[in-house]
């Protein structure tokens, strides 16, 4: 693990003189489980959209395994292995839930245009293994039964997982996670704890988990960030990040 | 049985277009003609209104340009010589087959569409309509003043009339087909991503703008296969034969079949073809005292369309195919939650 697979340095981003993230850095290893919390407002989405290429820095720079990804569009960034999901979730709603899973894996496809039309190069071939490779993914994510669903039917928590099916059909190396247990019960966080320290493990991700409830981040992090006011506040383990005094500031104001 | 089921309706189609073609009068056969035209059009414009969610009215402007081109290229030299003698020489001397012009024009219009779609592209929902329709302007405007080329508001007649039933059924199926595969293939996909949701599409790795460009490409490539042979079914073409009308009357089929489906394209191209020629018939027949209710035609029409947009937003198809209709069908209608309605598609 000498080298990071994620490194950013001296990270900037204003929006019209608003300063919604500074001098922010991180160095994240390849097999790593962190998260990032902070108040509502503390730059902690801001953060996942400079480094997915949907709202560019404005300063510092961004590597991710040895490339410069720092002015990347996001579907380039997607393709080079970062997959994220969404505070309000954003599916492809009124397509199945099979097709939602394809396009993410279709990511790595790279089809051209004679052969889709002229059904050459071994079209259906391909079209096949990518459903196939669809279906075992929903599999894992006990999504199997909702294949041919319409994405918007599906209940909520249902609809939370799907999101992170279809990142994971895009086959990153680093998955940014970004409030999955937001309007969960605790059973159903509980059960979203398990699945993200899974698939931290089965998929040989690296996961930055931008969460409020304290149990899941507590739960399943190596690693906690906080950021307040687009700062960095804080670093450090679970237990050393309970007892800081920033930290404690920051969520509950200061002591009179 | 199902594998076959494509070729049997081509087969199908064919053999019953040349049979129209030897047994029926010109009218009918021009009014045949027209619909698979319709079909082209309607079935083309859906990739970028249906399927990657653009809103394009510049339709009209790639079958002016798929019409002109392949008027200039297969106008015999000795005629050309006295209907467009200040034609350079590279174009006076080329008569082509009707094999190859529309597919030239097609081309032609592809890349105008390309370069077009660069800038234009960058716009989205009204902006974007609104871009498209200019263009549609624009080339209507070159019509009229390139003298040399398109003999202004003359316009070119005397064109050979080329277009056969079968020609136009022909080229029908060949459109029907290439865009249902491009739709059902990753590029399909990826355009239904960016109509669903832009942002997310881009942050799961579909090039966007890409997408939207091959959307656009290629309906502009087949409009003008359509213009190509309107232009020698009807065998003269003036700049104003291009007009908002035909672009809206286009987007009407789209809509009322519904965006999103192939089938539904073609539904609307039928009905909007003949139902206007049905009508027209009722307007002498239906006559009060002596005086035929001219217009009648066109307000049922706007009616039927208002009943529609009222009653069936989506369109008559809404989003689904044939083969899923027939699917349905086929399992009776017990069946109503989405998830099993479907499941017949996956295996088709």
């Amino acid at each position: 693990m000498s080298v990071p697979l994620l490194q950013v340095r001296d990270l900037d981003k204003s929006f019209r003189g608003v300063q919604a993230l500074q001098d922010y850095h991180l160095e994240l290893g390849s097999r790593e489980l962190i998260g990032v919390i902070g108040p509502n407002g503390a730059g902690k989405t801001t953060l996942f959209n400079v480094l997915t290429g949907v709202a560019p820095a404005t300063r510092g720079q961004i590597v991710f395994n040895g490339q410069d990804i720092t002015r990347a569009t996001p579907d380039a960034i997607c393709c080079a292995g970062i997959a994220r999901t969404f505070q309000n979730i954003r599916l492809f709603r009124r397509l199945s839930v099979l097709d939602n899973v394809r396009i993410g894996l279709q990511a790595h496809s790279h089809d051209r245009l004679h052969e889709v039309v002229l059904r050459l190069g071994g079209f259906s071939t391909k079209e096949r293994l990518l459903e196939q490779q669809a279906y075992e993914l929903l599999d894992r994510l006990d999504l199997v039964e909702y294949a041919v669903a319409q994405a918007d039917s599906l209940a909520y928590g249902l609809q939370r997982r799907l999101e992170i099916a279809i990142a994971l059909a895009t086959r990153p190396k680093l998955l940014l996670l970004d409030e999955p247990a937001a309007g969960m019960n605790p059973t159903e966080a509980e059960a979203l704890m398990r699945l993200i320290a899974r698939l931290h493990s089965e998929y040989h991700l690296a996961i930055i988990l931008i969460e409020h409830n304290m149990r899941v981040v507590m739960g399943v992090c190596q690693r906690i960030q906080v950021l307040n006011y687009g700062r960095l506040i804080a670093e450090g383990s679970p237990e050393a990040i309970q007892q800081d005094p920033h930290v404690l500031e920051a969520y509950l104001g200061v002591a009179v | 049985m199902k594998r076959l089921m494509p070729l049997v309706s081509i087969a199908v189609v064919m053999g019953l277009a040349s049979l129209a073609q030897s047994a029926l009068n010109d009218y009918y056969q021009r009014i045949l003609a027209v619909i698979a035209i319709n079909v082209i059009l309607a079935v083309s414009l859906n990739l970028t209104n249906g399927y990657s969610g653009d809103f394009s009215l510049g339709h009209a402007a790639f079958m002016a340009i798929g019409a002109y081109t392949s008027a200039i290229l297969t106008l015999p030299v000795r005629t050309k010589a006295v209907v467009l003698p200040d034609l350079p020489p590279w174009l006076s001397q080329v008569e082509l087959p009707f094999i190859l012009a529309p597919l030239i024009s097609g081309g032609l219009a592809a890349l105008v569409a390309f370069i077009v779609g660069l800038p234009v592209l960058r716009l989205r929902g009204h902006y974007l309509a609104v871009a498209t329709l200019g263009l549609m302007v624009i080339v209507q405007v070159i019509a009229l003043n390139w003298q040399p080329f398109t003999r202004g508001a003359r316009g070119i007649n005397g064109l050979p009339p080329f277009t056969t039933v079968l020609w136009a059924y022909g080229w029908m199926l060949i459109t029907i087909a290439v865009i249902w595969r491009i739709v059902h293939s990753s590029f399909g996909r990826a355009m239904m991503a960016v109509r669903e949701d832009e942002l997310a599409a881009a942050c799961r790795g579909v090039p966007i703008f890409r997408t939207r460009l091959l959307a656009f490409v290629c309906g502009a490539f087949f409009a003008s296969i359509a213009g190509a042979l309107w232009a020698h079914l009807i065998t003269a073409i003036t700049p104003s034969s291009f007009s908002f009308l035909i672009t809206f009357n286009v987007v009407a089929m789209v809509v009322i079949g519904g965006s999103g489906s192939i089938t539904g394209s073609v539904i609307g191209a039928v009905l909007m073809t003949l139902l206007p020629e049905l009508l027209r018939r009722l307007e002498t027949a239906l006559a009060i005292g002596g005086q035929p209710l001219y217009g009648l035609s066109q307000i049922v029409i706007a009616l039927m369309m208002l009943g529609v947009m009222l009653f069936r937003p989506q369109g008559l198809m809404g989003r689904r195919e044939l083969p899923e209709v027939l699917a349905l069908i086929g399992t009776g209608s017990t069946t109503h939650s989405p998830h099993v309605n479907t499941t017949s598609e996956k295996t088709a």
